[in-house]
């Protein structure tokens, strides 16, 4: 086994599933025999704020943060949100993000507007940026629930983990009665 | 058996295999899962306090009949729970103890930074501090028998990268054998009388002495040499970027950071060229290591301010050692909107505080899901402390004011936050007669922490049926003599209460009572219909958006002047916005 760590950054808005998502990575990569390491804010994400989540796995991991510039994968929810932490991401990296915008308080009440054409901004920076129709996926293979599985399927793609270990992480932390739907999303998001 | 565990767990966990038999804690971020996954080991009795000074008086009670115990709280919780944790460094414990502070360097989740190592030195205490989950979980127990041997409280310190940060630990099995509980007289060391407290500061003395000899060889005090050209020293979250930043630097590992192991430090100070303290917050250990008359680099580099980051080191180092480059990411992005907190749709706060605006109040806030309201558009508060600070406040404002600017004083206390610690200073404003008026956010949860139970809930943290304080009696009690109780859903009645109590000259509270739309709990918080917003009725007026609410969206493109709308997914039909509109376009009829 390397040295290398690998750096992968979720970022969305409080509510969306992000901590489940980081658990299922962390549980991936621990099961495939890496040290883990994952770190977020809790305290506000029940109420819309922004929500980040570092996941980092290796022979050894120290730091639970990654540093700025380094992170590998950006794994996005939400666009307005991945768009704000691509300055952590390094060049070169990967961006997975969900198509979907959720409006901030400011543009709620209309003070301020929803940035437009976001997903070219992000391309223009990272050319091969996947931009996920993660509902609409979902919804077509029949359980609009399951989108943030179909994107987790889409990041797993961009990392050399054997399928079986996300079979298992998925086993252990998703409810049984939702495990097949999930597993189908997840396979539906590894063909993208 | 391995598993990924936060620190918070892992803490819990720890517990447990020590034989913990009492927890106690109020919540408070990041310390609050500690309780919340204590509870899965039957074993142990754990309950949530009113507030963290009976918290500790109730884990105190635990370790002085005998058996091990736990009380965990955040960095602000030691300053309520401080006056029996001074003394209790006194009397000593007989059963271990173990305070875990957990501080939050960033204020990511709180009104300070306070760095709480300084209790441990104020206190006379020892103080452990992990670098990662396995350690939170093996501390917890070392805490616990380092305590039984000194016959003292032990602090444990996490932060919040420590507390919410998941990492891989192995578990093992409880500890067996620990003594039975029992009754044991010996007022000489219980009852903090002068003739014996003095008696007793010797003591805490002579143990300190003590526990910087054991500090000597404790293994969790490790030197790990490696180039001696730099040597840091460091604890906790800041060993791991140490070692992460900078790979040769030789460490110096401080399990226990009070109180410090004098002759290790000179032993790791004499082996390396260059000494470097690496710590988050306060000089703790640099000021420490300087007045053992050993030159060392800290906070001349490292920020005081905020928590440290692999960044900021970088940072830090390559202006000083040069032993790598700063690693800055070219990346420019566009301004954008900002995306703070909000209170959720339906919250039973978020009319309550349109109304304090609108009656162009003075609040005088204090701490829960309620501070919210202080973000525009409701703008409705104007101080915020502590826990319990706002009826105090209340108190002192009017004493100063005319009787025409005193109208306008509101102290605005959420439920948990009353009975933490609004009590007593409402005792005083109704005895000492202060006119102010305050509002009691009755909301039958601890929200803000992430829905914990309090004596307003009905429930304890096991899961057990108990009764609901009753406020009116409660507060009737205290000598309040105008209580009203309203229903913040209902604004007409929730602008009218809230004027006449402001008018009158006389103390007053007004509960206003509604669920937090977060209870899970069955029957408690009752989802409505989903409103709507008539197309044809909206002229785009803009009323409905004073509320803030995160289910109504504003339509700038629609209509005439833009329209409202509202998502049908986020509504939960509480119907204040409905009220708000002049022009009848919003109802639950409406698609
Ligand atoms: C001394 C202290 N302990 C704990 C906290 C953490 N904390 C902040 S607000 C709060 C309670 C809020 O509950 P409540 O007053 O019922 O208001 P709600 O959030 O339900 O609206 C807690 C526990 C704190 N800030 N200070």
């Amino acid at each position: 086994m390397s040295d290398r760590i690998t750096n992968i950054l979720l970022v969305g808005v409080g509510g969306q599933g992000i901590l489940l998502a980081s658990e299922i990575l962390s549980e991936t990569f621990k099961l495939a025999g890496f040290d883990v390491k994952k770190s977020e804010i809790h305290g506000m994400s029940q109420r819309g704020g922004s929500v980040v989540s570092h996941v980092r796995f290796g022979k050894r991991v120290n730091s639970p943060i990654i540093r700025e510039g380094e992170a590998d994968i950006l794994f996005g929810f939400e666009l307005l949100e991945t768009y704000r932490y691509l300055p952590l991401v390094k060049l070169g990296g990967k961006v997975v993000a969900n198509d979907l915008q959720i409006a901030p308080p400011s543009v709620l009440i209309g003070q301020e507007s929803y940035p437009e054409g976001l997903a070219e901004k992000i391309r223009s920076l990272f050319p091969d940026f996947l931009l996920v129709d993660g509902l609409g996926l979902a919804t077509a293979a029949g359980n609009p629930k399951t989108a943030n599985t179909v994107l987790l399927g889409a990041v797993s793609t961009q990392l050399d983990i054997d399928e079986k270990y996300w079979m298992a992480a998925l086993e252990k932390m998703v409810p049984t009665k939702a495990l097949e739907a999930n597993k189908k999303a997840f396979q539906l998001g590894r063909t993208l | 058996m391995k598993e990924i565990l936060s620190g918070n767990e892992a803490v819990a966990r720890g517990a447990f295999e020590a034989g913990v038999k009492v927890a106690s804690a109020y919540p408070g971020t990041p310390s609050t899962e500690i309780l919340e996954n204590i509870i899965q080991y039957r074993e142990i009795d754990a309950s949530w306090a009113p507030n963290e000074k009976v918290a500790l008086e109730v884990g105190i009670g635990a370790a002085f009949g005998g058996a091990r115990a736990l009380v965990a709280m955040k960095h602000v919780g030691v300053n309520v729970a401080a006056d029996p944790l001074f003394t209790l460094s006194y009397t000593g414990v007989k059963g271990g103890l173990v305070l875990v502070t957990a501080d939050d360097p960033e204020l990511h989740s709180s009104q300070n930074e306070q760095d709480n190592r300084n209790y441990a030195k104020f206190v006379k205490v020892p103080m452990l501090e992990p670098s990662d989950s396995q350690e939170c979980k093996e501390f917890t127990r070392l805490a616990l028998e380092i305590s039984e041997q000194f016959d003292t409280p032990v602090m444990l310190r996490t932060t919040t990268r420590i507390s919410h940060s998941k990492s891989v630990v192995t578990l093992a099995e409880p500890v067996k054998g620990l003594a039975e509980p029992r009754l044991t007289r010996d007022p000489a060391k219980y009852v903090m009388l002068p003739g014996n407290a003095r008696i007793r500061h010797h003591f805490v003395e002579e143990r300190l002495q003590k526990l910087i000899e054991f500090g000597e060889t404790l293994a969790i005090n490790r030197m790990e040499i490696r180039d001696e050209a730099i040597g840091v020293i460091t604890a906790g979250v800041s060993y791991q970027y140490v070692r992460e930043v900078l790979p040769a630097a030789s460490v110096l590992k401080l399990g226990m950071v009070y109180p410090l192991p004098k002759g290790l430090i000179r032993t790791f100070a004499a082996k390396v060229k260059k000494l470097y303290v690496v710590e988050e917050l306060d000089p703790f250990i640099e000021e420490l290591v300087r007045g053992l008359g050993i030159e060392v680099v800290g906070k001349e580099i490292i920020p005081i301010c905020g928590e440290l980051t692999p960044g900021i080191l970088r940072k830090a180092f390559a202006s000083v050692a040069g032993v790598v480059a700063t690693h800055e990411s070219p990346l420019q992005i566009d301004k954008l909107p900002g995306r703070p907190p909000n209170m959720c749709p339906g919250c039973p706060h978020r009319g309550v505080f349109y109304a304090l605006n609108r009656q162009k109040a003075f609040v005088t806030g204090d701490i829960g899901c309620y501070t919210l309201g202080f973000m525009p558009p409701l703008s409705a508060m104007d101080t915020c402390i502590c826990m319990g600070a706002s009826i105090g406040n209340a108190t002192g404002i009017t004493k100063v004011l005319s009787p025409e600017e005193r109208k306008k004083v509101v102290a605005v206390i959420g439920d948990s936050t009353f009975l933490h610690s609004g009590i007593t200073a409402l005792l005083d404003m109704a005895y000492n007669k202060a006119p102010a008026t305050v509002l009691l956010l009755d909301n039958r949860i601890t929200a803000m922490t992430g829905r914990q139970e309090n004596p307003a809930s009905g429930f304890t943290l096991m899961g057990e049926e108990t009764f609901q304080v009753d406020f009116p009696q409660l507060i009737a009690a205290l000598g309040i003599k105008h209580v009203r109780t309203i229903d913040p859903y209902d604004l007409e009645e929730t602008m009218l209460v809230l004027k006449e109590e402001m008018e009158r000259e006389e103390p007053s509270v007004i509960i206003t009572q509604r669920a937090c739309v977060l209870i899970k709990r069955d029957g408690v918080f009752e989802r409505g219909t989903a409103h709507g917003v008539g197309i044809e009725l909206c002229i785009g007026c803009k009323a409905c958006l004073k509320l803030g609410c995160p289910a109504i969206v504003w339509q700038p493109a629609e209509g005439k002047k833009g329209r409202a709308y509202i998502d049908p997914l986020l509504c939960t039909g509480c119907g204040v916005c409905a009220q708000l509109c002049k022009f009848s376009a919003i109802g639950a009829k409406h698609e």
